[in-house]
Parts: structure tokens; sequence; C-alpha cells
């Protein structure tokens, strides 16, 4: 007995001293390329503060998103990987209300008004797909072994892609511009994009919308009580259907309201644009730790800023060209870090050995 | 609909069922299928696939109906397939009406005036309006009829009208492959028109299919008793005789049918070759990875690195040289990438290597390692495999270097499946804690199942490179791996000629009708929805599985089938 924990303990040993040698080598790069970058001083304050606005506003798209992602695993235990497209959705949508309202010139006249409208109608386009995804799709395969919703998830995700482009066709289109938001504010005496701002604020608002929605109202209550256990959230009278209709409905809203702001950043859209930030969103809800609400705010919000400061303060300094080049690589591998080494995330409970 | 569908009235039940099917037919023809669809024929001067497609929605409506609505008044079901076929309509109808006020095409491109003359029979908003309300109720009463025929008549007359319009849906293929001599040359045009199929050419497919159908159902049986009746050593020259047929159609084939084909040959035994790697990760061992592109390219960029003729090459050495160190390189790569996810199961395995996967592309993507590995120029002047100072160049020729490999992978597989190693695989595939339980080393065969994966997927990366000339990152995308994933689900997971089947079906099909390559995605993702509502276990799933389900099961009916889809279920629950 004895003998072979031994043997064990052994085995066990040069994996983990191969992590304890990654993780190190992970630190090392870090710090000396961060020495590297601030002794060189290519970057001043101006630009930092540049960086780590874009990175929020970006962070704040990414957390929203992210919600959809982990409100559904939350509940079915399942990666909606059609989410980015639920996302792309209503972003493309609402684009032909923005181009119409644009040339109508009421876009410029009423900016407040015409922003609502954009964004009520990329969310209730995109809650639309996400319900419909729900019960078409994943609503019969509830009880089926976890590949099966999985690939099901991926062949809705080809098809809503496809369908909108066959819908709305293949090219780029351009989001129009608000006058207002054109330029810079002064904030603390440095200038920031005004797109940025708005979109900071308006995904903060929205999350603390949804924050207080699921935790003050029944039908939040009644979503936290599905996730936490659904056969017994049923015989205490959860109408189980309904409430992960909601949670798509609620998710999909969220995405819906991401993708106006993704456009506006951005300002373009396209029927592809769901999937890069829809992977992303899904690093942050792992990273804040997946079916955790605040945590996939923490997440959005951490890989945005990580994005955005990382190729400049690490990869920089250890003197690589074109470091933007590897903003992904950095996001991917914050990825892969946290599901070796934390797969709890930095809120989460410890989900990937447990119950995957 | 389920279980509420049952306390619905068989009335709201026909006007759900025809409002729903009127906006499949207004999806189909938003998305542009009907028209694009419409420019090719199924039979001359008769009918085109657009025109088919749209007959097929208003069948479909009465055909729901009539497996939905009871049927214990049998002309009520007729009446209510009317109905659902003129509601269908009616909602079609929309999309012209709607055209005619407002300018829809300034949002759905496809909206065009020609669709809305196809919809209208190119009769007018009015007459082709009413003649679009009838149409459809004559479609969903006859679909109710149809079914009513006798299945002995149905079955033959159904085949025949499938192989029409299968025939016409490859017919640029089959033309390729009836050029020839001038007798041949004969057959095409007795066929073909210049697009779809001549009349008299569908009658003859039409009654030399259905006859056939009729003939195979009714004589199926004696000649199975037949050949089971043969003695031993007879079957066993039966199947000699069978295999040596299977070996030759498949080497033949290319030679027939042209190189276009052969290359689409070639792509599906590139990943046939990646679907037996990935079996081994998935199918017998459980490891879920989404990054399997990663060692396809790392393959690939070493066969590449090695053979160069150019810049970055940096040994110059031949194909078959390079071969075992591409091997060498991804089964090393397959175990470094394996050791920090050993501790990570299921879905987030999934994940971890999906990030794994795009790392690897960014880098080489990346200006960052330009000097080494090309950046998006790519690695070129690769040469093709040489044998005896001969270059197989063409098509045909990498097709038989593919299906050397195939079929030399295959045996490993097949050898590796049923050895100590491949048992502690669907052990821990089964069951982890119970397997490490049982003695098995987790570590060592995990590891293993990444790295000969991996290594299969190597093989086939330096077959790409030196078919291709040249390789660039972004050929090595993620569609690569879900391509691979969805495959292997779809041909069967753990399943050996289940691969094989996958990857015709999924590869193979589609390359063939690049024509329509606009919906080849679209089509691809609902047939893997479908496919997991409808067979989740796969189109040739694993035999040991399946003797096992069969025991409990008493016949072969379509009950059974669903039977067999849940208790594999239960089986696979336990699994991930």
């Amino acid at each position: 007995m004895i003998a072979i924990q031994r043997i064990w303990w052994q085995r066990l040993s040069f994996v983990n001293l191969f992590l304890w040698a990654f993780r190190i080598a992970v630190i090392v790069v870090v710090i000396w390329g961060t020495a590297g970058t601030l002794m060189a001083g290519k970057y001043q304050r101006e630009h930092w503060i540049f960086f780590t606005v874009f990175g929020l506003a970006q962070g704040g798209i990414y957390a929203l998103i992210a919600l959809g992602y982990t409100m559904v695993y939350g509940i079915l235990r399942m990666i909606n990987f059609a989410h980015g497209e639920v996302f792309m959705s209503g972003a493309y949508t609402a684009y032909f209300a923005a181009a119409a309202l644009y040339n109508s010139g009421y876009l410029n006249r009423h900016p407040l008004i015409s922003f609502l409208i954009l964004l009520s109608i990329a969310m209730s386009v995109s809650m639309g797909v996400a319900v419909l995804l729900e019960r078409i799709a994943y609503r019969p395969l509830r009880y089926a072994p976890r590949l099966v919703p999985l690939i099901t998830a991926i062949g809705a995700s080809f098809f809503l892609q496809y369908t909108f482009r066959g819908l709305y066709g293949s090219g780029f289109k351009a989001y129009p511009e608000f006058d207002v938001l054109k330029g810079d504010w002064i904030i603390f005496g440095v200038p920031v994009l005004r797109t940025q701002v708005l979109v900071l604020v308006a995904s903060v608002l929205m999350m603390v919308g949804l924050y207080t929605f699921v935790m003050r109202t029944k039908i939040g209550t009644a979503m936290r009580a599905v996730s936490e256990d659904m056969d017994a959230a049923a015989l205490m009278g959860v109408n189980v259907d309904r409430v992960i209709a909601i949670t798509f409905a609620v998710g999909g809203a969220m995405a819906g309201a991401a993708g106006v702001l993704y456009a506006m950043v951005f300002k373009q859209v396209h029927f592809f644009m769901g999937f890069v930030p829809g992977i992303k969103a899904f690093t942050s809800a792992v990273l804040g730790g997946i079916g955790n609400i605040p945590g996939a705010m923490l997440g959005g919000m951490f890989l945005g800023l990580i994005e955005s400061i990382g190729p400049a303060l690490i990869l920089d300094g250890l003197g690589i060209v074109a470091p933007y080049q590897l903003k992904d690589v950095i996001a991917f591998t914050m990825l892969v870090m946290v599901l070796i080494f934390r797969p709890s995330g930095i809120l989460g409970e410890r989900l990937a050995v447990k119950k995957a | 609909m389920g279980a509420s569908g049952a306390q619905r009235t068989p009335l709201r039940q026909a006007v759900q069922i025809g409002l729903i099917f009127g906006v499949v037919g207004v999806y189909l023809s938003l998305v542009g299928m009907v028209e694009t669809f419409h420019g090719r024929a199924v039979i001359a001067g008769v009918i085109s696939l657009g025109q088919a497609l749209l007959l097929l929605t208003g069948l479909g409506a009465g055909f729901v109906v009539a497996r939905r609505i009871p049927k214990d008044r049998p002309w009520h079901s007729v009446a209510y397939g009317a109905l659902a076929g003129s509601l269908a309509g009616l909602v079609l109808f929309t999309l012209p009406l709607l055209g005619n006020f407002v300018h829809l095409r300034s949002m759905f491109v496809n909206a065009s005036p020609t669709l809305f003359e196809l919809l209208t029979f190119g009769r007018g908003l009015v007459r082709g309006g009413l003649l679009l309300l009838v149409v459809g109720a004559f479609l969903g009463m006859s679909s109710v009829l149809i079914l009513r025929i006798p299945r002995r008549i149905l079955r033959p007359v159904g085949v025949g009208v499938t192989t029409i319009f299968l025939v016409s849906l490859f017919q640029e293929q089959l033309e390729i492959m009836l050029a020839g001599p001038e007798a041949i040359e004969e057959i095409r045009r007795f066929l073909f028109d210049v697009r779809g199929l001549t009349i008299p050419g569908a009658s003859f497919l039409l009654v030399v299919t259905a006859v056939g159908n009729a003939l195979w159902t009714k004589y199926r049986e004696s000649i199975r008793q037949r050949a089971n009746q043969l003695p031993a050593a007879g079957q066993k020259s039966l199947r000699a005789l069978l295999l040596v047929a299977g070996i030759l159609l498949v080497l033949i084939l290319p030679i027939v049918t042209g190189s276009f084909f052969a290359q689409v040959l070639v792509f599906v035994g590139l990943y046939t070759l990646m679907g037996f790697g990935l079996n081994v990760d998935l199918g017998f061992a459980g490891l879920f990875d989404l990054g399997f592109v990663a060692f396809f390219a790392i393959g690939a960029y070493t066969a590449a690195l090695l053979t160069s003729q150019g810049p970055l090459g940096i040994a110059h050495i031949s194909f078959w040289g390079a071969i075992p160190i591409v091997v060498l390189m991804s089964l090393l790569a397959g175990v470094m990438l394996g050791v920090p996810v050993l501790g990570i199961r299921g879905d987030y395995l999934a994940i971890a290597t999906l990030g794994f996967g795009e790392i690897i592309r960014l880098l080489v993507l990346s200006d960052f390692l330009r000097p080494w590995l090309g950046g998006s120029q790519g690695i070129l002047e690769i040469p093709k495999p040489m044998i005896f100072g001969f270059e197989l160049a063409t098509p045909q020729q990498i097709f038989y270097v593919t299906v050397i490999f195939c079929v030399v992978v295959a045996y490993i597989a097949w050898r590796l499946r049923d050895s100590r190693i491949g048992r502690a695989w669907i052990a821990i595939r089964e069951d982890e804690d119970v397997a490490a339980a049982m003695g098995i080393n987790l570590i060592n065969a995990k590891l293993l199942a990444f790295g000969i994966g991996a290594s299969f997927a190597g093989v086939a990366g330096a077959i790409f490179a030196s078919m291709v000339g040249s390789v660039f990152p972004h050929s090595f995308n993620l569609f690569i791996s879900i391509n691979v994933l969805a495959l292997l689900i779809v041909g069967g997971l753990g399943s050996l000629p289940g691969v094989v089947v996958g990857s015709l079906a999924l590869i193979g099909l589609p390359e063939l009708l690049r024509e329509f390559s606009e919906f080849r995605l679209l089509v691809y993702g609902a047939a893997l929805v479908a496919m997991m509502l409808l067979r989740p276990e796969g189109l040739w799933p694993e035999p040991v599985r399946r003797r096992e389900l069969r025991e409990f099961e008493p016949g072969v009916q379509p009950v059974a089938e669903e039977a067999l889809a849940g208790t594999k279920g239960q089986v696979e629950v336990e699994r991930l």
C-alpha cells in the first residue's frame, strides 16, 4: 500500500515539477517584460490611461456577453457555443435601424432616443434568437450526454452565422456615427474617447440592472434556485422550463446590448463578428469563475484590461516586434492558465474537476 | 410540442403547423436558397431545384399534419392537411405582398423581384397569390393522401424520386465521369440537358430505380439466406471477394472520376487521418481536444521546414525522410501540450485545448516568429513526394499516398483499441477514478493517448503540406478542429468505420457540392443540429456498443432505435 502511494507521489511530482516550471517561467517572463518596458520609458502617463480606459470599455462589452455564458452554464452546465452569434444577430439587425435613422437625420437630432431605440431593437432580436435557440436546439437535449449539446451548439453557431449572411449579405456594413460622440472629453485632465465613456457607463448600468434583477426579483430568485438544484426547484413549484427560457432571454438581451456597444466602438458589423468576442467573453466567464454573475463582470473587465495593457507592458519589454498582433495570445494564455492553475476562476467554486 | 401537443385540438395544431412551415418557406426564400437553386433544374423545363424546395415545404406541412393529427376520421385529416398547406402558402404570400409596398431589399439582400416573380408564378400579385394558396392546399392535401398509399408501392417510388434529385444535384460530377468514348457520351446526352435531367432521362431513372428497389425488397431475404447457407469456406471466400471488390473500387475510383474527385477524396483521406487521431483521444480515452488543428499544423510546418527548397527550409530532405521526424515531433507536441491539462476534464479540457490551438495559430501568424516560420507569407517550395525518382504530383497519385497512410493508421488504431493500453483508455473514458483504482497509470495512459492522436494528425499535416506545396497559417483555423470533432460524432464516436463514414459525409459531400458553397456551412450547421436531435449515436456506431445495447431490444423497429439512443445516453452520461 505504502509502496503504491510512493509511486503515485513520484509520478505526480514529475507533472507538478513541469507545472511549477511553467508557473515560474510565466512569472519571470512577465516581470522581465514589465521591467524592460518601464525602464525603456517608451510610454507616457497618457498612454497608460488610454490603455486603461480602452481596456475597461472593451472589458465592459466582454462582461455583458459573458453574463449570458455564465448564467446558462450556471443552470444547464452547458457551454452555449452559439452565444457569440446571439450577440451578432442583435448588432447586425440594429444596423438597419441605425442606417435608417441616420439617413433621416433623426439620429443626430435625438441621439439619446436613437441610442435607446437601437438598444431595444438589438436586445429584442438577440433575445428572440436566444429563446428560439433554446426552444428548438437545446431543450430536447437537456438530459442528453454532455457532448451532444456541445455539438448542437457548434452546429447552431454555424447555422446562425450563415443565416444572417444569407439574410443581410456577406459584406462589412459601416455603422453610422453619432456626432455627439465624435472626439473626446477631458476627464481629470486626460482626453478620453467619448464612445468609450458611453460604452463603459452603459455596460456598468446594464450589469447593475441585471444584478438587481437576479438578486431582488422573484424570477431572479427562481433562476438562482434552478441553478442551485434543478430538481429541488421543480419540487418547490418553480416552472423550470420557463425559468430556463427566461435565463436565455436575459442573457440574449445583454448580448444584444453588448452588440450595439461593440458596433459603436468598432463602427462596423459583419456576420462573422460574433466569433472572436464570443470566445473572449467565454474566457472572461471562466476567468471570473463560471456560473458566477459578479465573477463574469469582474472577469470581463480584467480580460479587457490585460488585453489592452498586456502587449505594451509585457511583450514590448521583451523586444517582440508588433506586440499587438499577440494580444489574443495573451487572452488565450490567460484562459489556459486559469483552467490549469485555478479552474474555479477568481470568484467561482471549483468546477472543472468536480462537476465537469 | 411534446406533452402539451396532445391536449390541443387538431384545428389549432393544423394552423400552427401551417404557420411554422410558412415561416420556413419565407426563411428559405430570404436566405437566398430558393432563388439560387432556381438556377438549377431538376428536370429541364419542368421543375427547378428552387421550386422543388418550395414544393417540399408544402408537402412537409401535410406530412407533419398526417403524423400529428389522429387518424380516427380519415377525411378530416385531409382537410387539415389542405388547411395547413394553404396557410403556409398564405404566409409565403406575405413576402411578395410586402415587397410590393416596402423596399425589402435594403435589408434582405435576397428579396429580389426575381424571387417575388418566382413566388407568384409570374402571374402578378393577385392571381399569383391565389394560385399560391391553391397550390399550398393541394400540396398539403396530397401529402396526407400520399401517406395512405401502401408502403409496398410508396417506397420504390420514393426511392426513384430521391434518385432523380440526387442525380440532378450531382449532375456536374456525373457528367465529368460520363465524358469519354462515344457510347458513354450517348448515355450522357440521353440523361442530361445543359442544366438538369431530360424528361426521358428522368423517367428512365425513375422506372429503373423503382423497379430495382421493388425487386431488391422482394428477393433480399432469399439472397441473404442463400449466402448464409453456404459452407464456411464459401462464406469466407465470398467475404474475401467482396473485400477485394471494395479495394478495387477505391483504387479505380479516382482514375474513372477525374482529378477533381481525386482531390476531394484526398481531403476526405486527410480528415480521416485526423479523425483516427482524435478518435484515440476522444473516442477511446474520452479526452476532449478541441485544438486538434494544432497537431495538424505542427506536422505540416515540421514537414515544410524539413523539406522546403526555399529560404526557410532547414534540412532539404525528402518527404519520406521527413515523415518519421514529423511523427516524432507531433507525438512530442501532443505529450507536451498534454502534461499541463492532465488534471482537467470534460468541456473544460475542450476549452483549454481550444486555447492552445489558437495560441499556436496566432504565434505562427505573428511577425515575432516570421524569421523562422514565414509569418502570414508561409513556407513555400515544398517538394512533392518522390518514389524511385518519380514525382507524385497529380491528385490521383497523392490520393494513393493518402490511402496507404490511412490503411496503416487504421490498422494501428484498430490494434491499439484491442490492446492492453486500449482497454486502459476505455476504462479511463468510462470512469477515471475507478480506472485509477484498478491500477491504471492515468498519467502515462493519457499522455500516450494525446501523443498517438497527435502523431496521426501530424502525418495528415505532412501530406497536406507536400500536396499543396506551401503552408500558410490561415489554413490551420479552428474550423478544422470543429470539422474533425463533428465528423467523429456524426460517424459514431469510438467507431473506426464511423470515422470514414463521417468524413465522407461531412467533408466529401460538401466539397462535391461546391456549386452551392454559399449554403454549405448553413446546411452543415443545420445538419449537425438535426443529427444530434434525431440520431445522436452517429451513422455507424461502435459495434461493441451496438451489440451490448441490442441484447435488450426485441426487434429492430423505429421505437427500438429511440430506446437505443436513450440507453446509449445513459452510458455516456457517465463518460464525461
